[in-house]
């Protein structure tokens, strides 16, 4: 029961950073269409900022951690934006119109590209991070097992968890949010209404890429360790989270980060930890193939 | 003529379809003829493409029965997306024309003759071998792409690409490419749409001799007047998803219902 | 003209703006592990240098787009010669970055004009005859040229030890073609029936003893039944779905590699793996009992050189073998039904062809040649491990195919000459290696989505193409 409850709470805290980064996939799907390949790699990016930028608060001397983890927050969430929004603006807005397979072509490249950016600019090797945050708080003891919720988890889960409440808000009640759901039912009549698709979507990829940041940044004080290849393995996870919850759908990309989490987390745990990423690629495919709308979207209808 | 038959070439019955809440087709049941053009006609909205994706199979109809009577009965409504066409040999085109544009106007015809094709060439192992049984078919098959090429005056174009053809001789190779399938039901989707008059005029002089000169039952869907009441010998008129009338073409031009559902409650002369 | 400067300028500086903002922490902040944590080693010199030329670069870009080409021209020149120059930048990548940008407003400079001349080249009678003939030509140089090449001066070891290696790739490219180029089915797992191939000839030579010509009819059997397998489920899905799948499979396969120690021997891998033989004869100084080396078999002195060509043929043939059939089954129904269901699966189903299944058949054609070509790889390196079947490893067939232009079979050699060739011949390229197939398959999307070699033959003509005016 113990080892459970230990389980729950590791998974849990896996899946909020699964599902900040579902949401870039499911919200730039739902408003082109497309897999955003390479926002696996935005989200090393984030990493990668968020570790210079604890870096740089280290040496400037911001010694409170929690004035810390708010400046490398803003911080990675502005620079990762500018790399989401160059990477539409330059790689995928001039493809509209193109061929149906040239913009997963071109977003594969610009993974490619990221990833050996970093390589070349950062090096090959992992990055270790020194723990920002130490300590936890021990909930229960059982069978010898003491049940630990470190204060870690609880930035993560509490972070994950305002940022959806905030994007779920701006979704669902601002003008922004307005356009872009106007954008997702139909781009051609949102452009006659005045709605600046350009613009619009372009915000999709800022919002995708900063929430991925945050993710990138909860990673690295998990994990307190970052590489040039973390998108890779990370990415394919958020977008089967994605896909789980039924792409295009926000509340599905949450449940389904969760969902995924709780998978890797539990076959890790009670089966083998070598085959945990086979496990998920597995859910994957499984979802694909008998309910490829997800857990929570709506069943596409082939029109002709 | 048709309706009158007693051995129609389909029979439509009870056909409902649903997406979720709405109801796109609500319990029509018809019949056609074999060597015979029926139209389905309606405004705008009124079910007559769903109607089609039933037929062809596209959709699965919620309710309802669609019998094909050719070389033996099928059941359409329990075949699957490919089957309608390569078993009951349904063929149709589109309302936004669906060739393959990058592949040739000959190309597209050949493709048409797939299953045959696919037979003759053993599953692609004689024609790799190059066995003379694939190319004696391979070369029936390009001169009946041949023959339909001058029958819809493209032979000179036949190594083009399809999508470098003017938009009539687009729908014309759309009609073709259908008709290479060697179907025993056309379905056409709006064929006459953006043709100028004398292009819709040689459309219709095609599907006249599709009826008579080959003997192909034709379903159409169409919102040109002229075409439909020169051409056809039975109507179904569909409005907001039901059949609200059906005839010969001078009945159904007469029928009130039919003239309330195009025109609301002013009336306008038949000649329109 | 010059009224618009103030507005070109602007841009200009926002774009170095932006590319100051992309580089600041990831280039800036090199970060490095000294052993006792990490330390910053700044960049910033290097990062001023990349965004002036970034702003110049964007100026000189805006200046030829607007037909100025005096002025584009000469910044150009200036950017070149600058970069070329003695002077001395931080690191010769920034050489290198300064002379490109140089180039590329050169190369946008005089662009209307050469696009200009092609295209009345190109649709000029004489012109299309010569695309057709030329290309036909030019294959058969290439083919010549190829068959020659171990009897020419230029086979040395490092010579021929590159020209196997494109060859492979050339090979890889020419399977997935058939997948990608003519199917249309985006394929990103494709590197996993490479690793079958590989692993099927490791373990049943090892294992088995069985020899090269043997395994390598199984290998590709065994490659196309993964296909099916893999493919039944998963063909029906749209495109992009399909290619995340193949790509989560083509990581499987590698995880079980590496975890199932006792079928693969995991992350240690496969060593000792006999090469191919040559009716028998081994390639070796001396011949294990019972067999003769090829040496003894001719009659001619023992030299290290002949295993190398014996492999070379054995993959030229392999290939030859894989582009013959491309172009034969192109003009089957079966390759037709490819190319129409790449064009539109929704007017392919009302024609009545089944989806599914020509698909599959397209995806275990194309895996029965990266079969082929694994067991090859294997025979070639004597030694595996999952370590050779990374996503990296499709990724690069996917960059040759797509490079090449989607369905074009001299395409593909020609790009994996560049891709393949070029970063070998200049090792200093090697660390951009991956970074410039990145790049080029976004700048192949945007600005010549149909790859560098566009023109599509037609499978079949009803009227003969006339030569001359």
């Amino acid at each position: 029961m113990a080892y459970f409850t230990q389980q729950l709470i590791n998974a849990v805290t896996l899946g909020a950073i699964y599902g900040l980064i579902a949401i870039g996939y499911t919200m730039v799907y739902g408003i082109i269409g497309m897999i955003n390949f390479a926002h696996g790699d935005i989200f090393m990016i984030g990493a990668f900022i968020s570790l210079i930028g604890f870096m740089i608060c280290a040496t400037v001397g911001i010694n409170s951690a929690a004035f810390a983890i708010l400046v490398v927050l803003l911080l990675a969430m502005v620079f990762t934006a500018v790399y989401g929004w160059t990477i539409e603006r330059v790689a995928y807005r001039p493809l509209r119109g193109s061929f149906k397979l040239a913009p997963l072509i071109s977003a594969i490249g610009v993974s490619i590209l990221l990833q050996n950016y970093v390589q070349l600019a950062q090096g090959a090797r992992p990055k270790p991070a020194g723990s920002v945050v130490q300590g936890g708080y021990n909930l229960f003891s059982a069978d010898g097992f003491d049940v630990r919720v470190t204060w870690l988890q609880i930035i993560i889960v509490v972070v994950t968890v305002l940022l959806m409440a905030g994007f779920s808000w701006l979704i669902a009640a601002t003008p922004l949010g307005r356009q872009q759901r106007a954008c997702e039912q139909d781009m051609k009549m949102a452009a006659l209404l005045g709605v600046d698709v350009d613009r619009t979507i372009s915000l999709t990829f800022v919002m995708g890429s900063a929430l991925a940041a945050v993710a990138g940044m909860l990673f690295l004080m998990y994990y307190g360790v970052v590489d040039f290849f973390i998108g890779f393995l990370a990415g394919i996870k958020a977008f089967t989270a994605a896909v789980l919850g039924g792409i295009g759908s926000l509340p599905g990309a949450m449940l389904g980060g969760l969902l995924i989490g709780l998978i890797e987390v539990f076959w890790a745990g009670y089966f083998s930890s070598e085959y945990k990423d086979v496990a998920v690629f597995a859910i994957l495919v499984l979802v694909l193939i008998f309910r490829p709308s997800g857990l929570l979207g709506k069943p596409e209808i082939e029109k002709v | 003529m048709s309706a009158a038959n007693p051995q129609p070439l389909i029979e439509v019955e009870h056909l409902t379809m649903r997406f979720g809440g709405l109801v796109a087709v609500d319990d029509v049941s018809f019949r056609a003829g074999p060597r015979a053009i029926t139209a389905i006609i309606g405004p705008n909205g009124a079910g007559k493409t769903t109607v089609f994706n039933c037929i062809t199979g596209f959709y699965k109809p919620t309710v309802g029965r669609l019998t094909l009577r050719g070389d033996r009965e099928y059941l359409l409504e329990r075949m699957l997306g490919h089957e309608v066409g390569q078993k009951a040999r349904v063929a149709r085109t589109f309302q936004n024309i669906r060739l393959f544009p990058g592949m040739t106007v000959l190309e597209n015809l050949l493709v048409a003759q797939h299953n045959k094709l696919m037979r003759a060439s053993g599953m692609s192992i004689f024609g790799l071998l190059g066995l003379q049984r694939y190319r004696t078919a391979e070369a029936a098959a390009i001169d009946k792409a041949r023959s339909w090429l001058e029958r819809i005056q493209l032979l000179a174009d036949a190594d083009r690409p399809a999508g470098e053809l003017p938009y009539g001789a687009q729908r014309r190779l759309e009609i073709a490419r259908a008709m290479c399938s060697d179907p025993q039901l056309l379905c056409l989707d709006e064929p006459a749409a953006g043709l100028n008059p004398r292009e819709s005029a040689e459309l219709n002089d095609l599907l006249v001799s599709i009826r008579d000169v080959d003997g192909i039952g034709v379903l159409l869907i169409e919102h040109d007047m002229t075409v439909v009441m020169r051409i056809s010998n039975h109507i179904v008129v569909l409005d907001y998803g039901r059949k609200i009338a059906e005839g010969a073409p001078d009945e159904v031009r007469n029928d009130p219902a039919v003239i309330r559902a195009y025109l609301g409650t002013a009336e306008d002369g038949p000649d329109a | 003209m010059v009224g618009r400067l103030p507005a070109l300028l602007k841009d200009s500086a926002l774009t170095a703006l932006v590319a100051g903002a992309l580089g600041l922490f990831i280039v800036g902040f090199r970060t490095t592990d000294l052993g006792k944590g990490l330390f910053f080693d700044y960049q910033f010199v290097d990062l001023g240098i990349a965004v002036v030329t970034i702003f110049f670069g964007r100026l000189g870009l805006h200046l030829a787009s607007m037909g100025l080409k005096w002025p584009a021209f000469a910044l150009g020149t200036a950017l070149g010669a600058v970069g070329a120059s003695p002077l001395r930048l931080p690191s010769t990548f920034l050489h290198w970055f300064v002379v490109i940008a140089g180039v590329l407003i050169i190369l946008r400079t005089i662009w209307p004009w050469a696009n200009a001349a092609l295209a009345t080249a190109r649709h000029s009678q004489r012109g299309k005859a010569f695309g057709q003939r030329g290309a036909k030509w030019f294959g058969a140089i290439l083919l010549i040229a190829a068959v020659l090449l171990p009897f020419s001066p230029f086979s040395n070891q490092k010579n021929m030890d590159l020209a196997v290696l494109i060859l492979t790739y050339v090979m890889l490219g020419w399977g997935l073609n058939i997948v990608v180029g003519l199917a249309g089915l985006l394929d990103l797992g494709y590197v996993a029936f490479y690793a079958v191939g590989a692993y099927s000839y490791a373990l049943l030579s090892t294992q088995y003893g069985l020899s090269f010509w043997t395994v390598l009819p199984l290998a590709g059997m065994f490659a196309a039944t993964f296909g099916l397998l893999l493919g039944f489920p998963v063909l029906r899905l749209r495109g992009d779905y399909l290619a995340i799948v193949t790509m989560g499979f083509g990581e499987i396969i590698r995880l079980v590699l590496l975890n199932w120690v006792d079928l693969s021997n995991g992350p240690a891998g496969i060593g000792g793996i006999p090469g191919p033989t040559f009716f028998g004869a081994v390639f070796a100084e001396t011949a294990p009992a019972g067999k003769q080396t090829f040496a003894q078999m001719m009659n001619i002195p023992f030299s290290s050189n002949q295993r190398l060509i014996y492999l070379y043929y054995i993959i030229l043939l392999l290939a030859l073998v894989t582009n013959f059939f491309t172009q034969r089954i192109r003009r089957l129904p079966v390759g037709r039904a490819w190319e129409a269901l790449r064009e539109d699966e929704t007017a392919c189903k009302a024609l009545g062809i089944n989806p599914t299944n020509t698909k599959l058949t397209a995806f275990a054609v194309g895996a029965m040649f990266a079969g082929f070509a694994g067991s090859f790889f294997a025979a070639k390196q004597r030694f595996i491990s999952p370590e050779s079947f990374t996503f990296i490893e499709s990724a690069i067939i996917l960059s040759i195919v797509v490079l090449g232009g989607m369905g074009s079979q001299i395409g593909v050699v020609l790009a994996a000459v560049l891709l393949i060739g070029l970063p070998e011949w200049f090792r200093d390229l090697g660390a951009y290696r991956m970074i410039v197939f990145g790049l080029a398959m976004v700048l192949i999307m945007v600005f010549r989505p149909r790859g560098l070699i566009a023109h599509r033959e037609p499978s079949v003509r009803l009227h003969p193409v006339r030569a001359g005016p």
